[in-house]
């Protein structure tokens, strides 16, 4: 199934915008009804690379991040132009079908949601088990190697049956990590997924971040600095639904081309 | 100085405090008044058709159609086979249209068709069951030409529809919508992640608004005498009258003989019991949580 989903949005390589940026927009515009809150956003994303997105609450991080993978379409009344390359195929063109643009670009969200009536090894292989997936042996090895991507594996390995919301908030997080995980999926979508959490638990979802780079095209938006300072290569300043600044994570804190960025970045506003 | 007025806002403080106290275990009081005198009658009807409904339980009773007006003795198995038949086709006919109905006006109603739906499935809520047993016997009595279990069923089905329909709604709407986009970013379709994630999370609600119709169809009586006409015999074919439960209570309460004044509390017993153990079976089969339920 999942090989399948790669052969119905690969297109010959002549219409491949560029083959370096896993994810790149084009005058990226969305709105909630009447309110834009996106403005021509440019923005290429490279393969196995972090790309952190900050700014201050409000400015439009959640939403460019559900444009990515075509959540953003779900609120009613919200509307999206422009466009968006995944491997340099529009996934906003009219014979993409989003379900397929959403096994391929994960999401994790800012509150852990792990399905409240669902055991953790479920909860773990829901994306799999609801597509039909049933090989039980299979299914088995995906769950086990999730929870171990996710560093979860060795604190609930003897408790696969217990429901997954008896967890605590960061293993909750790192759950829904793994599930994210389980579906195989290119790029990896997360809104502020350590903001729940206690430091020590922020901290061990940090290095769970890095360590996925090797596999993973990975986009996180944050509001903590140092974390973006931290675990990211590339940096995304945006302010009031604009990108203001995008380069390398290096770059933007040390020595900024906007004096907007570093404000922010200097906690002046925000 | 400061002193005394210090201590004058203390016992001022001290004063409120008491009397929010005293506020709060009065209004406690009074909903536990209010409780009692709402359960007394519960209570003593309970009391009322076990006291009189016992003695007639036997053997006889559970397995024997009724013998001849005025003699004594027989027993009601054609009425319970009846009301057993009534839920079971009530339900498969109504059970599958309320759920689905409930889940398009949560999932997909926010229109104005939607709206309509919503408003109609209201007023048919609180429609008189009489009125919809006439329904039934102009439609579908007149034109199969005899009375049938079958125009029960759909009359019954009219009934059970707008309660499982408005219950369902109102439970998928407490579903947090973060449930159902963790299952849309997962690459999981919407309607898969409505059988799966959404109802299977809302399923105690569910579940309550199917027992609640059950108990609810299950005590009708006016809309029956319309549609299965009520009979001596067991069930005999879908173009045949039928008895239940209520029909013949109804039936022997009229009859001027003690026996069947007993027989008819039993029947009643026997009524209640059902709709009890229906509900409590509907518990145990709903209660195994954390399984993962392929559609
Ligand atoms: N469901 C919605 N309906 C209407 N407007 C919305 C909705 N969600 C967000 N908005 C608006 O869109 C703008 C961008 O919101 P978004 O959630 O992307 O901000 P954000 O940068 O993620 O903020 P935060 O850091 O607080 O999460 C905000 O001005 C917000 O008011
Ligand atoms: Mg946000």
């Amino acid at each position: 199934m999942i090989g399948m989903n790669k052969e119905l949005l690969s297109v010959s390589s002549k219409e491949r915008v560029n083959q370096t940026y896993k994810i790149e927009t084009e005058n990226l515009n969305a709105w909630f009804g009447t309110k834009q809150a996106l403005k021509d956003i440019n923005i290429k994303i490279r393969a196995n690379s972090i790309t952190a997105i900050i700014g201050p609450s409000g400015c439009g991080k959640s939403t460019l991040i559900r444009c990515l993978n075509r959540m953003h379409e779900l609120v009613p009344s919200a509307k999206v132009s422009g466009k968006v390359f995944l491997d340099g195929v529009d996934i906003y063109s009219k014979n993409v079908d989003p379900v397929i643009v959403r096994r391929r670009v994960g999401m994790v969200f800012q509150k852990p949601n792990p399905f409240p009536t669902m055991s953790i090894y479920d909860n773990v292989a829901a994306g799999l088990k609801l597509n039909g997936i049933r090989d039980r042996k299979r299914l088995d090895e995906i769950v086990r190697k999730s929870l171990e991507q996710a560093w979860l594996w060795d604190e609930v390995k003897d408790d696969l049956d217990k429901p997954g919301a008896s967890l605590s908030g960061g293993q909750q997080q790192r759950l829904c990590i793994a599930r994210a995980l389980a579906v195989e999926p290119e790029v990896l979508l997360l809104d502020e997924p350590t903001s729940a959490l206690d430091p020590i638990a922020a901290s061990k979802i940090e290095q769970l971040i890095v360590s996925l780079k090797r596999d993973y095209t990975i986009v996180i938006v944050t509001h903590n600095m140092q974390q973006a300072a931290r675990v990211s290569d590339y940096t995304a300043f945006l302010y009031l639904g604009r990108l203001i600044e995008y380069d390398v994570t290096a770059k933007i804190f040390s020595n900024p081309r906007e004096e907007l960025t570093e404000n922010y970045i200097a906690g002046r506003f925000g | 100085m400061a002193y005394i007025k210090d201590k004058g806002g203390c016992s001022r403080i001290m004063q409120t405090y008491l009397v929010r106290k005293f506020k709060d275990k009065f209004a406690y009081a009074v909903c536990l008044a209010c409780v009692i005198v709402a359960v007394i009658p519960l209570g003593s009807i309970l009391f009322e058709v076990t006291k009189n409904g016992l003695p007639a339980l036997n053997m006889e009773f559970f397995i024997e159609g009724p013998r001849a007006i005025g003699e004594p003795g027989g027993g009601i198995a054609n009425s319970i086979q009846g009301t057993l038949i009534l839920i079971g086709l009530t339900s498969l006919i109504g059970v599958p249209i309320g759920i689905l109905s409930g889940i398009y006006l949560a999932e997909f109603g926010n229109n104005k068709f939607g709206k309509i739906v919503r408003l109609t499935n209201n007023i048919l809520a609180q429609f008189p069951s009489i009125v919809i047993g006439i329904f039934a016997y102009l439609t579908i009595v007149l034109l199969i030409g005899s009375f049938s279990p079958l125009a029960g069923a759909i009359a019954l089905a009219i009934i059970m529809i707008p309660i499982i329909t408005r219950t369902t709604e109102e439970s998928l709407k407490l579903v947090p919508n973060t449930l159902r986009e963790a299952s849309m970013a997962l690459g999981i379709r919407r309607w898969r992640t409505i059988m799966s994630i959404v109802l299977v999370s809302a399923k105690n609600g569910v579940v309550t608004g199917i027992m609640l119709s059950i108990s609810r169809i299950a005590g009708e009586t006016a809309p029956l005498i319309m549609t299965i006409l009520g009979s001596q015999w067991f069930f005999s074919g879908l173009t045949e009258p039928m008895d239940a439960l209520t029909l013949r209570i109804w039936r022997l309460a009229l009859l001027p003989y003690d026996y069947a004044h007993t027989t008819g509390w039993g029947a009643a017993l026997v009524l209640i019991i059902i709709v009890l153990s229906l509900n409590i079976l509907a518990r145990i089969l709903t209660r195994s949580k954390f399984v993962l339920r392929g559609v």
